[in-house]
């Protein structure tokens, strides 16, 4: 973990880790992201001394590495947490950017909006307590936001003896009750995040365990998909047509895949109008390609002369999304002034916004324990619900669990332009049961 | 992509894998075209320094083959290094573009402003910048502000919203899902955005070697006369020099950040290359601002302060 020249030659070939920590700051997940860049050696020396200058002030001994997170004077102050940060380290095998989501204030919207990019999360919970409430409702919204990654970090295992079957115990359960909701991985790891045991360091106190420690899970983690395997989207973001002497017929199609792979010769289809066409060629920021995939911003030209603006999907022909105008979708409502039936809303799903009604709130969840409450009428800060949508134009939405991007969307309050909702298009958590009959046809319907 | 499918590709022996700097471009070209695509009148904030040439650089590939469809702002303080400036005019004569220029000195001079005892004039700029986006009614002004920079900006949305005062709310911030950006804003009100929100230094760097894109000349090793104040090599200029007690001597430097020169310190180094720069940065044990900024270190919020009152 040195910077040492030739470490760094080949840096730009490595991958990018977006992951996000859950926990409460009881569980010592500040101690534990504090660990983390400090032990891979990604704090700097001035910020070092401004933290054991505010830590000697404050008459503490050894620097207080949860100072490392603490951004704003509010914070620092009052010690209130103000939503989510970003932060950024690198190792020799991967840059990271972790969003470090605060854990007891406005959990669940602050944990959903972390999630929402992550590739992994990061359960912490406290060896002493094992897993509670909230670390349920950790588990569930990794489940809902469909992060393909769990980490459980079972922490403070120096106060418990090191003892394996403490950490057996947790981890047991926490993996029934997340597999159950389907997440599809998970990795449990002991550690003690401010004796640095498993964090960077593999431990000399937990010799039963042979797993990867935290930072070699973070290094070693799959993030590409099989992208193959997902049909393409693309939404159009911008037509650009330069119409000048060089270029003066030049019309393309400026966008990011947001899933799958484009090719040139390829037909497709243009969303919501149905038009077909052609690619004829596919610029990848100045440099002519015959393939592209996600997430790259391209620009698409189009063998024929169809009118196409932004808001526009393109798919392939063979794979193409159905419309709709009526959204049924789970959302997380992250603003203070509630969402009730009737409201009328703006909805901005990819790079299309359009006017929408809250036709029906059919049921709220409580995150503690999955139950259900049938038309709560309202959905008020941190409350996940079911929604049903209907939009005043289609649109061409794919299911969440097939897709994060093309199916997730914004609800938007049109007055002031308050994001109200995050929405997910579809059924809320995997099913595990997919090659049993199943016995409920609803599903998780809540 | 679903929860079904199995991860069988690792690293990046990945068939479809995109390197950090490819997903880092992609990802900010996505930003400029957002911006595109629903605001009237963008503007990119363009002071000749790196970022800001980055900046230029993605929004260049984002529109090719056309013109980049914003205009570009440069707060001038009056105590910008003749190399940049000339830098800033080469760039905007050689890609045909609009430059507005905010100066601080005319508002010094109109007694707008008062000079601080201590000659600092970045955190003048706040005033012209925020009556220029106000003025000239720019809805959406890029800057090059990046998280890792300082602990407030790691607090920073990609897509920030500002009141008619351009006043920053953490405790206002809309919650950024996804890639959704929501651009809405109520009159008089406009929307910072920070394309280059997850670069770190390093990336900007390898960044610039990979793309081969020009830089002013003080960013690389060069002799200079300079003179030490408050730990830091001060270039002297119109804007003062040394005084008393303080010697000039001539020194092998180079900028790491470019800003004021009354506030921008340089860093002894032997750089002369863009590998050599690489090489430095990934080696060195200070942050970028830590180094050579003698503005953040006015208070332990100093950035935070200024962000609040419509400062980048």
């Amino acid at each position: 973990m040195t910077s040492t020249t030739e470490q760094f030659a080949d840096l730009s070939a490595t991958t990018l880790l977006r992951f996000a920590t859950a926990g409460s700051v009881d569980d010592g997940k500040s101690t534990l992201v504090g660990r983390l860049l400090h032990d891979s050696k990604s704090v700097l020396t001035d910020q070092l001394e401004a933290v054991e200058r505010v830590s000697a002030s404050r008459g503490q001994d050894t620097p207080d590495l949860a100072l490392l997170t603490d951004g704003l004077r509010a914070e620092r102050e009052q010690g209130i947490t103000i939503d989510v940060a970003y932060r950024y380290f690198a190792t020799a095998r991967r840059r990271f950017i972790l969003a470090d989501t605060p854990g007891h204030v406005q959990y669940t919207r602050n944990m959903v909006t972390g999630a929402s990019t992550a590739d992994l999360a990061v359960v912490l919970v406290d060896a002493r307590n094992g897993v509670i409430e909230q670390t349920r409702r950790h588990a569930a919204v990794a489940a809902l936001l469909r992060v393909p990654h769990v980490v459980l970090a079972v922490n403070k295992m120096d106060l418990v003896g090191y003892q394996e079957s403490v950490f057996a115990s947790i981890a047991e359960e926490f993996t029934a009750y997340a597999t159950g909701l389907g997440v599809p991985e998970i990795t449990a790891i002991p550690i003690s995040a401010l004796a640095g045991d498993n964090v960077v360091e593999p431990s000399a106190n937990m010799d039963w365990y042979g797993g990867p420690t935290v930072l070699e899970h973070l290094e070693t983690v799959p993030v590409s998909h099989d992208l193959t395997a997902c049909p393409a989207r693309f939404p159009v973001q911008y037509v650009i047509r330069p119409q000048t002497a060089e270029n003066p017929d030049y019309r393309g199609y400026a966008g990011q895949i947001a899933s799958g792979v484009l090719r040139v010769g390829e037909a497709v289809t243009v969303l919501p109008s149905g038009r077909t066409s052609v690619i004829e060629g596919i610029d990848a920021l100045g440099e002519s390609v015959d393939i592209a995939w996600a997430p790259q911003s391209v620009t698409l030209r189009l063998k024929d002369d169809i009118d196409i603006s932004r808001g526009d999907l393109i798919a392939p022909s063979s794979s193409s999304p159905a419309t709709t105008q009526d959204v049924v979708a789970t959302v997380c409502h992250v603003a203070d002034q509630p969402l009730a039936v009737g409201a009328r809303v703006l909805i901005k799903h990819t790079t299309r916004t359009v006017k929408a009604i809250v036709k029906e709130i059919p049921s709220r969840l409580t995150l503690d324990d999955l139950s259900q409450h049938p038309n709560p009428g309202q959905l008020v800060a941190n409350d996940i619900g079911r929604v049903v949508v209907r939009t005043a134009e289609p649109l061409a939405l794919d299911s969440y669990a097939d897709s994060r991007r093309t199916g997730s969307f914004l609800l938007i309050d049109p007055a002031d332009g308050t994001t109200l909702a995050a929405g997910m298009v579809g059924e809320s958590f995997a099913s595990t049961a997919e090659t049993t009959v199943q016995a409920d046809e609803e599903g998780w319907d809540f | 992509m679903t929860a079904t499918v199995a991860h069988v590709h690792e690293g990046t022996d990945a068939p479809y894998a995109l390197s950090h700097l490819d997903a880092l471009e992609s990802e900010a070209v996505h930003i400029f075209r957002e911006v595109a695509g629903e605001f009237e009148k963008p503007v990119i904030l363009f002071s000749g320094g790196k970022d800001s040439i980055v900046m230029l650089h993605l929004a260049l590939k984002a529109f090719a083959p056309a013109p980049v469809p914003f205009t570009l702002l440069h707060v001038d303080t009056g105590h910008n290094f003749p190399e940049v400036l000339d830098y800033r005019d080469r760039a905007v004569a050689k890609h045909g573009l609009r430059l507005h220029v905010a100066s601080v000195q005319e508002y010094i001079d109109a007694g707008k402003l008062r000079e601080r005892p201590d000659g600092v004039r970045n955190p003048l700029q706040t005033v012209p910048l925020t009556e220029a986006i106000q003025s000239l009614k720019f809805d959406a002004v890029f800057g090059g502000g990046r998280r890792d920079e300082e602990k407030a900006r790691a607090k920073e949305r990609v897509f920030s919203l500002r009141d008619e005062f351009s006043q920053w709310d953490p405790r206002r911030q809309r919650p950024e899902l996804w890639q959704l950006y929501n651009g809405r804003h109520a009159p008089g009100e406009h929307v910072r955005v920070f394309p280059l929100s997850n670069w770190t230094e390093l990336d900007v760097w390898q960044y610039i070697a990979r793309e081969k894109i020009e830089l002013p000349e003080i960013y690389f090793a060069h002799e200079r006369e300079v003179f030490q104040r408050n730990g830091m090599w001060l270039t002297a200029g119109e804007w003062g020099g040394a005084k008393e007690g303080e010697t000039t001597e001539t020194r092998l430097i180079r900028y790491r950040t470019v800003g004021d020169m009354s506030c921008t310190g340089a860093v002894d180094s032997d750089a002369t290359t863009l590998d050599a720069v690489i090489t430095e940065i990934a080696a060195s044990r200070l942050t970028e601002r830590g180094a050579t900024r003698a503005d953040d270190k006015l208070s332990e919020a100093a950035m935070e302060d200024r962000k609040r009152e419509g400062y980048f």
